[in-house]
């Protein structure tokens, strides 16, 4: 590009963390009600909501709510009555509000939530990881992992128009701490444009005293497997939704990121796996690292975690000899260690092919993760380790 | 309160709560219901929660509502009624709602009051939402089958208070949840009776008017056959005895200024004028098994509820 | 009758139809029937009032009982009367008689 048109693009870009990333695309989208309740590390967004409110800068009503079960539950009933909404949460929170995950999710509410990943309790910890994140698994939310501040106000706003189209609901999760707590430049978007990007559409769940509809109704067993199926088929076929949302981003704003990113897995033996800002940004390192070192290394970047997709995934795991998914989470008594490890597992099973791994439980409670871990991963896979859970970083 | 309704003849025809719903014969609570969706009428959205009222008024594909009705969970009635309040303003700010000036309701059970939901409806009574909450109350938790709640009174038999050898019934008081409102400052909150209809009605009417305010309360006992054990063509009278004894005492918090209705009203001028508690007690099967002492007892506990409510009236 | 399939119902669970109640037919419930004795009814409408089912119709018109004349006559729906007797317990004049079910 030209200086001028780099000068103007540097203008446009706030140093903004990623929390801060998003209040801004919740103001850019002209959101209508706010859930606002304090958790670490996500209090920031809702810090910064509330300034844009007071400042008259958003129109829209925040409710202080006295929980993060309520503060879902306030959202959900806003969407219920046509609304959008945002609201955040963390942790003890995401777990708080679970059952309304499910709700939400039931009654196909277009609700949009961010949540910086952190640590569940007990031991009590407010750093990050995502083991909340990925407690909220059969939820029936379409869920991102985003890996930098600019990719988190991209896709909050994207998250609207997914939510909008799929009638489900929306959650946006990156790095608690390593990424909502850390600034980095985020170009922002004209709020008039983001606006035209996110036309109000009309749904049929929607509370409306001309057309009285009965929402949340009690279902026997005549009837509540196929409700239920329609959130898991709705669900599968949001992946060509967020595709193309993605794209439509793109070209109206100039960025996309996909459903999964990829680094030099053209001719990759060993791939590894990961999500989130900090393990992706020491995969894609540790590739380079490991290539010096002869080892025919890829990275892979799951942005998209639910639903699962699977066939992107095994087109990239085709040729390669073997992978490791780095867990920033423990599914704990399970068969395969980490949680998206055992997702890759299945997609490979299912998909009929056998492609040998490792799973990485890596950052745990915010635990630090080197670029060195990730070579040396890399080299345990040249040296054949399979099938096994190795928890990287732990004083065993 | 405002009178809306002088004369029985006032009261609104149109039906909101349809007929084919599955509460019990003689249901105390569904009487309230046909009587609060008449009153706010059609310009109205039910936030119910999980509850007598919500199973068997919605099993799908059947339901009993005629408004824009959402259940949500148990706990958080008042949380969602929240959210659709704050929809429903700023919606009407940009122009995205077109019905005008919408009633929302929360109509909960005391199981979803007293206890589980009680956090969220002090959060919105807080915030100061406009939205009325109506607790209907049948003193239990009468859609898992009698459990007690902070709602049941003490001595009652309940599934999870038997009246046993060791222990006879429930141990504890009934919650005063007017006091817990009251204590929020809210600019309306009222106690009332299925056995009073016009009293009940004026009420909503007055409660609903007030939620320009702020929000509103109304406390309404709905006696249950299965629960209190009585056979069900007794279902209001058993509200009217409650109201009668002073078991359940009538009157209005009314921007901080409490008033005793009729007849509570007339039985703190004149003592003479309540009938005793055992009128109200003894034909209920859930305190058959209460000795004279024991109804003394609560007999005291309403004598002095009710000076005490006279001595706040008089402030 | 064969029940719908998933993409024949609407969507997040929603009852699209206000009062599709009235399908199901609470009469079936009863053991006793309340009888409405015209000649005894003073139309105070507490019957209508207190019913939990709304089964109590109020009909316009122009009726004469025992000499005086009324606008309203009050009917029960038997579709959906559960027979619960509040009615009849209720009524002033006793003009509602519960008589057991045929």
């Amino acid at each position: 590009m030209t200086a001028a048109t780099a000068i103007q693009k540097a203008k446009a870009a706030l140093a903004l963390t990623s929390n801060y990333a998003a209040a801004y695309a919740v103001k850019a989208a002209d959101v209508d009600v706010v859930a606002v309740y304090p958790i670490t590390p996500q209090t920031t967004i809702v810090e910064k909501i509330a300034e844009f409110v007071d400042d008259g800068e958003l129109n829209a009503d925040l409710i202080h709510v006295e929980s993060e079960h309520s503060a879902l539950s306030a959202v959900v009933g806003a969407a219920a009555a046509g609304a959008r909404v945002f609201t955040a949460t963390s942790s003890q929170g995401l777990e708080l509000m679970h059952e309304v995950l499910h709700i939400a999710s039931g009654l196909r509410l277009p609700v949009v939530m961010a949540v910086p990943a952190r640590a569940i309790s007990a031991p009590i910890s407010i750093h990050g990881d995502y083991s909340d994140v990925m407690n909220t698994r059969d939820t029936g939310w379409i869920t991102y992992i985003a890996s930098s501040a600019q990719e988190v106000y991209d896709t909050v706003i994207q998250a609207y128009k997914v939510a909008e189209t799929a009638l489900l609901p929306v959650m946006v999760s990156y790095d608690g701490f390593l990424m909502s707590h850390t600034t980095e430049p985020v170009e922002l978007n004209d709020e008039e444009a983001v606006r035209r990007f996110l036309p109000r559409r009309e749904r049929p769940n929607v509370l409306r005293p001309e057309k009285p509809i009965t929402m949340g109704a009690f279902a026997m067993p005549d009837w509540y497997y196929e409700i239920k199926y329609q959130v898991q088929e709705a669900l599968a076929s949001s992946l060509k939704t967020i595709e193309e949302v993605d794209a439509e981003y793109g070209k109206a704003f100039g960025r996309s990121y996909g459903i999964i990113q990829t680094y030099r897995m053209e001719d990759a033996d060993y791939a590894v796996i990961a999500y989130g800002g900090a393990a992706f940004g020491n995969a894609h390192e540790a590739v380079d690292v490991a290539r010096k070192k002869g080892i025919r290394a890829g990275a892979i970047r799951l942005r998209v975690w639910r639903p699962f997709p699977a066939d992107r995934l095994l087109k990239q795991l085709a040729g390669v000899k073997a992978f490791a998914v780095i867990d920033r989470a423990i599914a704990f008594g399970s068969p395969g260690g980490g949680p998206v490890f055992i997702d890759v597992a299945t997609a490979l099973y299912m998909g009929g092919m056998d492609v040998p791994g490792l799973s990485v439980i890596h950052g745990i409670g915010q635990r630090s993760m080197y670029v060195e871990d990730f070579v040396k991963i890399f080299e345990m896979l040249k040296d054949g380790e399979r099938n096994k859970v190795v928890y990287m970083g732990l004083r065993l | 309160m405002k009178v809306v309704y002088k004369a029985v003849w006032d009261l609104p025809v149109e039906e909101l709560f349809a007929s084919g719903h599955r509460a019990c014969a003689g249901c105390g609570p569904a009487i309230a219901m046909r009587w609060i969706t008449k009153t706010a009428g059609p310009n109205t959205v039910v936030v119910n929660a999980t509850g007598c009222m919500e199973v068997t008024t919605t099993q799908y594909p059947e339901t009993a509502w005629m408004l824009p009705y959402l259940h949500v969970a148990f706990e958080n009635a008042a949380a969602a009624a929240s959210g659709v309040d704050s929809a429903i303003r700023v919606m009407s700010k940009k122009g995205l709602w077109r019905s005008g000036k919408t009633n929302v309701i929360v109509i909960a059970g005391d199981g979803g009051t007293y206890d589980i939901g009680l956090q969220s409806l002090s959060g919105m009574l807080e915030r100061g939402h406009h939205v009325l909450y109506i607790l209907y109350d049948n003193e239990a938790y009468m859609n898992t089958g009698i459990q007690r709640s902070g709602g049941t009174p003490r001595y009652a038999w309940t599934t999870t208070t038997p009246v046993g050898r060791a222990i006879r019934g429930k141990i504890q008081a009934k919650k005063d949840i007017m006091g817990i409102v009251m204590a929020h400052r809210v600019p309306y909150a009222a106690t009332a009776s299925i056995s009073n209809i016009i009293d009940m009605s004026n009420k909503i009417k007055t409660a609903l008017e007030y939620t320009e305010e702020g929000p509103t309360f109304l406390h309404i006992i709905a006696p249950c056959p299965p629960g209190w054990r009585f056979p069900e063509e007794r279902t209001v009278e058993a509200a009217r005895l409650a109201v009668e004894t002073g078991y359940f005492p009538l009157y209005e918090y009314d921007h901080g200024k409490i008033r005793l209705n009729p007849p509570t009203s007339n039985m703190v001028a004149d003592p003479k004028r309540r009938k005793p508690l055992r009128e109200f007690l003894k034909f209920q099967g859930r305190f058959a098994h209460l000795t004279d002492a024991e109804i003394g007892e609560l007999e005291k506990e309403v004598v002095a509820n009710l000076e005490y409510l006279a001595k706040l009236a008089s402030l | 009758m064969s029940l719908p399939k998933v993409h024949e119902i609407p969507i997040g669970g929603i009852i699209t139809e206000p009062g599709s109640s009235r399908r199901n037919l609470t009469g079936g419930w009863r053991s006793l029937k309340p009888i409405i004795h015209d000649d005894r009814c003073i139309r105070c409408r507490i019957c209508w009032m207190y019913c939990p089912e709304g089964t109590i119709k109020e009909t316009k018109g122009e009726f004469v009982v025992k000499g005086r004349k009324y606008q309203y006559k009050y009917e029960i729906d038997y579709n959906y009367c559960k027979g619960c007797g509040i009615c009849a317990h209720e009524c002033p004049t006793k003009a509602i008689e519960m008589v057991p079910e045929a």
